[in-house]
């Protein structure tokens, strides 16, 4: 038995779904929720993988790494306004950030 | 008869996918970022498996070396301490799994019913043929800097732009702690600063 195209796409899905449940999941922790895009992220670098594999196209991998690149920028950007977040109001629930003017 | 190939494939994805749903369960946020370490590894496998070398090395450098460590970095320095958040969590996990369920069978239903275009062959753009004498790495050199030469340069400048941004957000001088002006300091003229007094000899100032 040979590992085809929709070997990878599955796990990808399943993947992408955990990260979907996790944000819908955690409520309390943003940082777990921020864990949880870069999953989806890298479902879609294995979705962008396995068709370059597929169809022999190398472009797949050109994606996949400015993929890496935005994923990169955001978990910094994230975690910066995250960190701005927690000294402001000393805790980082996600149903307070609904508050305005904390 | 099962090859290596896919022995490995089930050990890695398995793996990716236990640990993926531990990073979502864990109450400890710790925890959370050491499994996405582990997940980033066996993902970096997958990718060798599809044999995308250059991108599963850098899954490890950039993911495990600098966005996992980051995450576990903030989680310590925010030392949060873990409350009783069991029964709010499970608020959301309906529509959580309404979302997911819903999600997953639209993505299974599109897997069971697709089939590739036999023209999308021809649409290829950099066939891998092409770069069949070089290795993984200098191939995506040579495409990337080359025809994505460009959007090359606007992730730098992405880069760029969130390492400024992270250091904006982020920074913050404390009240009351003495930092060196060099500005300041080399300002300074010496007729602010020096007094020459002539004393004549024998008394004081």
């Amino acid at each position: 038995m040979t590992i085809s195209l929709d070997h990878y796409l599955i796990v990808a899905a399943l993947l992408f779904i955990i990260g979907t449940i996790g944000i819908f999941l955690n409520r309390r922790n943003v940082i777990v929720i921020l864990m949880s895009i870069e999953l989806m992220l890298l479902a879609v670098n294995v979705n962008f993988i396995a068709f370059s594999q597929y169809l022999g196209d190398l472009v797949g991998q050109v994606f996949a790494l400015f993929v890496l690149t935005i994923a990169a920028a955001e978990a910094a950007v994230g975690l910066a306004i995250l960190l701005v977040f927690f000294r402001n109001r000393g805790d980082i629930d996600v149903d307070d950030m609904a508050v305005m003017k904390g | 008869m099962i090859n290596i190939t896919a022995i490995l494939f089930y050990i890695f994805s398995g793996t990716l996918l236990s640990a993926a749903a531990l990073v979502i369960t864990s109450r400890n946020a710790v925890h959370g970022a050491l499994f996405l370490i582990v997940a980033f590894f066996n993902a970096a496998g997958l990718f060798v498996l599809a044999q995308a070398e250059f991108l599963a090395m850098m899954l490890i450098v950039v993911y495990v070396g600098a966005v996992a460590v980051l995450f576990l970095f903030v989680v310590m320095m925010l030392n949060l301490e873990m409350r009783q958040g069991q029964k709010v969590t499970h608020r959301y996990s309906l529509i959580g799994g309404v979302v997911g369920g819903v999600l997953m069978t639209e993505l299974l239903l599109m897997l069971v019913s697709w089939r590739t275009s036999s023209s999308a062959f021809d649409l290829t753009v950099a066939h891998i043929s092409l770069y069949k004498d070089m290795t993984n790495t200098q191939a995506l050199g040579n495409l990337l800097y080359t025809h994505y030469a460009l959007i090359f340069q606007c992730a730098g400048l992405i880069l760029l732009i969130s390492m400024i941004g992270a250091i904006v957000l982020s920074l913050r001088h404390r009240e009351g702690v003495r930092r060196q002006k060099i500005g300041d300091q080399i300002e300074r003229q010496m007729k602010d600063s020096v007094q020459l007094m002539d004393i004549p000899s024998g008394s004081g100032i």
